[in-house]
């Protein structure tokens, strides 16, 4: 499988992400640089975490403009696989791949810190691997993390079984302490419509190395590589 | 706009320089500096940019060592081996002043600036780390410096990419109006890819990249070599204003850059801007240079060319390009969305030739500006300060001893003061795992540990100073803080390398405070010789001192160490407590010695005492011995004991995985002493079992002091048979101590 990374100026989660693809999990990874629109045939595309444009604006505003997010949005609109992670969520969320926002953390501060999140569906590629109602133990780091989203779609999205993720506490109960940004309903992450699409605050490759004592994350991206043909 | 103001020595005094500097400009000069030409001096002699109060004693430290990669002081970071063709770069920066008055800018630009000064050699950051001090934690002006600074350095450094991985966080009065905001940098790069910071080859063409030039920060280095005042928030204009988003294009844009081979040379721009740059790289390079100050990209209208020379607008670097590849280095800065203007080019001789529209505005030698040329250098005067005489009337005796009742409360009062208790409420607000090479987030060390990706080696990292033993005896104290630095390196698997530095100081005019100053640096000579970690460079700051009200009133001396080691990967050794029923062994001397703890100073209000016990050869033999035990892969966790005693030592190490312990003291030592006491040089290790025969035999063989003095718990903490409470309630209490204070 062929992966691409895009990269925006003020990317900075790009190499992690490339490192763990191809030096960890052996997988053919290039780089796509915003200013240009090829995606060189990629089977899956993700936006990593960062500061796009230095998110001088709102969170990843400026980066749906880049001229290569137009063939990005057109692959997903096709039913290519897109992965944002952090700052990439925040890019979908802005060009309307995803449904809702990402506000300021309600204690108004850039939290970074290994936080609890369980699984909610089997039901898409990233996550059929994962054990629902289990806690990963995943990082977050961001300022801007609380999702937040009318009722009406907040309501779809859990109809819809299109929630992936919810913050938990270390036991996988889902509660108000253990929601560290004041994301509505612990919403740690969503999938679109034709599940093809993925958002998630939270970095699961900063927790797929062996090296750096918590592997939690991987089993996301071994689903996607068990369960893309 | 030129500026063709009469210069006279009065003149000279309002920039801050001495007549006899004045004098000695004109005899430089042939004749009387223009008013450009005075500024420029005055910035490049001040004290922050020519280091003329401390340049001699620097040179006494040991710099010299086969792992160094470059000689210090030669170029903007040291640089060490880490193997595998693998080079550290790596350094220690203040930036107390600007965030004394503007503490979210001032630290930021801190961050920045340190950055750019490990980039700008070809490395890319990999950690960073911030020693942090201030005043009293209730007073609000203390918590609104600590809003702002804590701000600061996140939003700089979690936008541009680099985590931060350690660091330190101490609270004291003398902290109050001048706190301390020292941010350091550790960078990688292939040893061959080292960019120099230099101009040579007549006629190559001089490029200013990154961001343009404004009036921020002008006289920046002005202002940090003066005291701060009530008046001195009037300065802010001297702050400068950072970045983040530019600095990470800029960084991109440099590596490719170095990478491209079409360079001579790279300099930051940092303190004293196109100035210091232009004739350091000069200087470097034995040469001269013509600069057309018209072609500066500016972002604002009606700037002088003085104004232009003495900029310290962030994010930016001069280059020193090959000439006819000129093209290919334009296509990078494109590439980054980033300025890239040819300004000048490199001339015979070692004149600075600057020019405004054609106009010659100031022709000065190159040399006679910087460090180690002309810059002035001095010797000051010293007197020991009347208050060393008391700390020396400090009797142990005088204090009663507490009951085993008594230190309950010490206890609990220990974990959750400020200088002890967690400092999360500041570091969950860093990115401390951004780059994926944290080793430290699950595995809890003394030392930061970073991974070398691809090698067997990791890079270990901390800084230490505490600045009250310092104060108590400012040789003993900067030895310790060398000492501590080398033993958290060696408690987490790792031997030490090298070190960089950071002189808090007050004012250097004030000879008790260059009492200070000589004995501390004479003092952190003697360790890094004895610990073999030489000295590659790093910061000198004066005027740490606050004039309020009439009342001078200066920090302690605080001379920040900056250390870093080498560790292999399978050696790294963690500090928490792994299992119930592992023995607990304390390594090193127990005394009766309460001298300059946080128990005497904040709980029993003991202000003057000597400096803790401290012998320099049981401490190395220490070092020598317990990494020798975990080569043996004998221990199970190694914790220092250091700030708190052993008693915070143990609830450190019982923390992380919700274990307790059940201890025995030792009737020859008072209780306050073995539970709260500083004396340095000891060292709690947990051995498993199966482990322990072997251990025994091998600490036997070494003469170094062990004793067996308990066992881990499942949570229960056991004083000579005392209930001293459970891990979770001591947990919560260190935790939240200073986000309850934040957050009231």
């Amino acid at each position: 499988m062929k992966f691409g990374v895009v990269i925006f100026p003020g990317s900075n989660c790009d190499h992690d992400m490339i490192y763990l693809l191809q030096n960890l999990l052996g997988q053919e990874v290039v780089e796509l640089w915003h200013k240009s629109t090829d995606l060189k045939g990629c089977d899956f595309i993700v936006l990593p975490g960062g500061f796009s444009y230095g998110d001088y604006l709102r969170s990843g505003a400026i980066a749906r403009f880049s001229p290569i997010m137009d063939n990005v949005i057109e692959f997903a609109n096709k039913g290519g696989y897109l992965l944002g992670i952090c700052n990439g969520f925040q890019i979908l969320t802005e060009s309307h791949l995803l449904e809702g926002a990402l506000l300021n953390n309600t204690n108004q501060k850039f939290i970074c810190k290994n936080q609890f999140i369980t699984p909610q569906t089997n039901n898409t590629i990233f996550t059929k691997e994962a054990t629902i109602a289990k806690p990963y133990s995943i990082p977050i780091a961001h300022g801007e993390g609380n999702f937040f989203a009318d009722e009406d779609t907040i309501k779809r999205l859990n109809d819809n079984d299109q929630v992936l993720f919810r913050y938990c506490d270390e036991k996988g109960n889902i509660t108000p302490e253990s929601n560290p940004n004041g994301s509505l309903q612990n919403i740690a992450g969503i999938t679109n419509k034709t599940r093809n699409v993925f958002g998630m605050m939270p970095h699961p490759e900063r927790c797929s190395d062996a090296e750096l004592g918590n592997t939690d994350g991987r089993i996301f991206f071994e689903s996607i590589l068990k369960n893309i043909k | 706009m030129v500026n063709n103001q009469t210069v006279t020595v009065e003149t000279a005094k309002e920039l801050g320089l001495l007549p006899e500097e004045f004098d000695k400009i004109c005899e430089i000069l042939g004749r009387t500096p223009n008013f450009t030409e005075l500024s420029i001096y005055s910035v490049m002699w001040s004290e922050h940019a020519s280091y003329k109060n401390s340049i001699k004693l620097l040179k006494t430290l040991p710099r010299e060592g086969d792992q160094l990669l470059v000689k210090a002081g030669e170029e903007n970071a040291g640089m060490v081996d880490v193997g595998d063709g693998i080079a550290c770069v790596f350094k220690i920066e203040s930036h107390n002043h600007p965030s004394a008055v503007e503490p979210y800018q001032g630290a930021a630009t801190g961050v920045g600036g340190i950055n750019r000064d490990i980039f700008t050699m070809g490395a890319r950051p990999i950690a960073q780390l911030n020693s942090l001090r201030f005043g009293d934690l209730n007073n609000p002006h203390t918590q609104w410096l600590l809003r702002g600074v804590t701000k600061g350095i996140g939003n700089y450094g979690n936008a541009f990419g680099v985590p931060v991985v350690g660091g330190e966080v101490f609270f004291d009065k003398c902290y109050e109006n001048n706190p301390l905001v020292n941010a350091m940098s550790v960078g990688i790069m292939r040893k061959e890819d080292l960019i120099s910071a230099v101009s040579k080859g007549v006629g190559n063409p001089i490029y200013i990249v990154g961001s343009s030039t404004g009036k921020d920060g002008i006289h920046g280095s002005t202002f940090a070599s003066a005291d701060i005042t009530e008046n001195s928030a009037d300065d802010i204009p001297s702050i400068q204003v950072g970045d983040p988003f530019q600095e990470k294009l800029l960084l991109e844009a440099s590596l490719e850059l170095g990478k491209s081979g079409c360079i001579i040379g790279m300099q930051d721009m940092g303190a004293a801007g196109i100035i210091c740059s232009t004739s350091e790289m000069s200087e470097k390079g034995g040469c001269g240079m013509n600069v057309y100050l018209d072609k500066v990209p500016l972002r604002q209208k009606n700037i002088e060319p003085w104004e232009i020379l003495l900029s310290e607008s962030q994010e930016r670097m001069l280059v020193c390009v090959e000439k006819g590849k000129e093209a290919i280095v334009e296509e990078i800065f494109k590439k980054w969305d980033l300025n890239c203007a040819d300004i000048g080019e490199v001339t015979e001789g070692d004149r600075l030739n600057f020019y405004w529209n054609g106009e010659l505005v100031a022709d000065v030698p190159a040399s006679t500006l910087v460090l180690g040329g002309g810059a002035p250098q001095y010797d000051r005067e010293t007197k020991e300060p009347a208050y060393i005489a008391e700390t020396l009337k400090f009797n142990i005796d005088d204090i009663t001893e507490p009951t085993i009742e008594e230190c309950k409360e010490i206890a609990d009062f220990l974990v959750q003061h400020p200088n002890i208790a967690s400092k999360r409420w500041v570091y969950e607000q860093y990115d401390s795992m951004v780059g994926t090479k944290n080793m430290s987030t699950n595995r809890p060390s003394d030392a930061a540990i970073v991974n070398l990706k691809g090698t067997s080696n990791a890079i270990a990292c901390t800084t230490d100073c505490n600045g009250r033993y310092v104060h108590a005896n400012p040789r003993v104290g900067a030895q310790i803080a060398v000492a501590e630095a080398a033993r958290n390196i060696v408690c987490s698997g790792g031997e030490p390398l090298a070190v960089t530095n950071c002189l808090n100081f007050g004012n250097p005019y004030v000879p008790e405070t260059y009492w200070q100053f000589v004995n501390a640096v004479g003092g952190m000579g003697d360790a890094c010789r004895k610990f073999n970690t030489p000295v590659t460079g790093g910061n000198v700051s004066f005027y740490n001192q606050s004039s309020m009200d009439g009342k001078i009133e200066a920090v302690y001396p605080t001379p920040v160490i900056g250390m870093i080691g080498v560790v292999e990967k399978h050696l790294q050794t963690t500090l928490d407590f792994k299992k119930k029923g592992q023995t607990i062994y304390l390594l090193g001397k127990s005394v009766n010695d309460i001298n300059c703890s946080e128990y005497l100073f904040s709980y029993k209000g003991v202000k003057l005492s000597p400096v803790p016990y401290f012998d320099i050869d049981e401490e190395y033999n220490l070092h020598h011995t317990l990494n020798g035990l975990i080569l043996e892969g004998l221990i199970a966790s190694a914790h220092d004991v250091s700030d708190g005693g052993l008693f915070t030592t143990l609830i450190e190490s019982a923390m992380p995985n919700g274990l307790g312990f059940n201890i025995l003291t030792d009737s020859e030592i008072r209780l306050d002493a073995f539970l709260f006491g500083e004396a340095q040089g000891r060292v709690v290790v947990t051995i498993d079992p199966a482990k322990e025969d072997d251990f025994v035999d091998m600490i036997g063989l070494t003469g170094v002091p062990c004793c067996t003095i308990g066992t881990i718990t499942d949570g229960a903490i056991i004083i000579d048979d005392e209930d001293f409470g459970k891990i979770e309630d001591y947990k919560v209490k260190y935790d939240t101590s200073i986000s309850n204070v934040m957050e009231k």
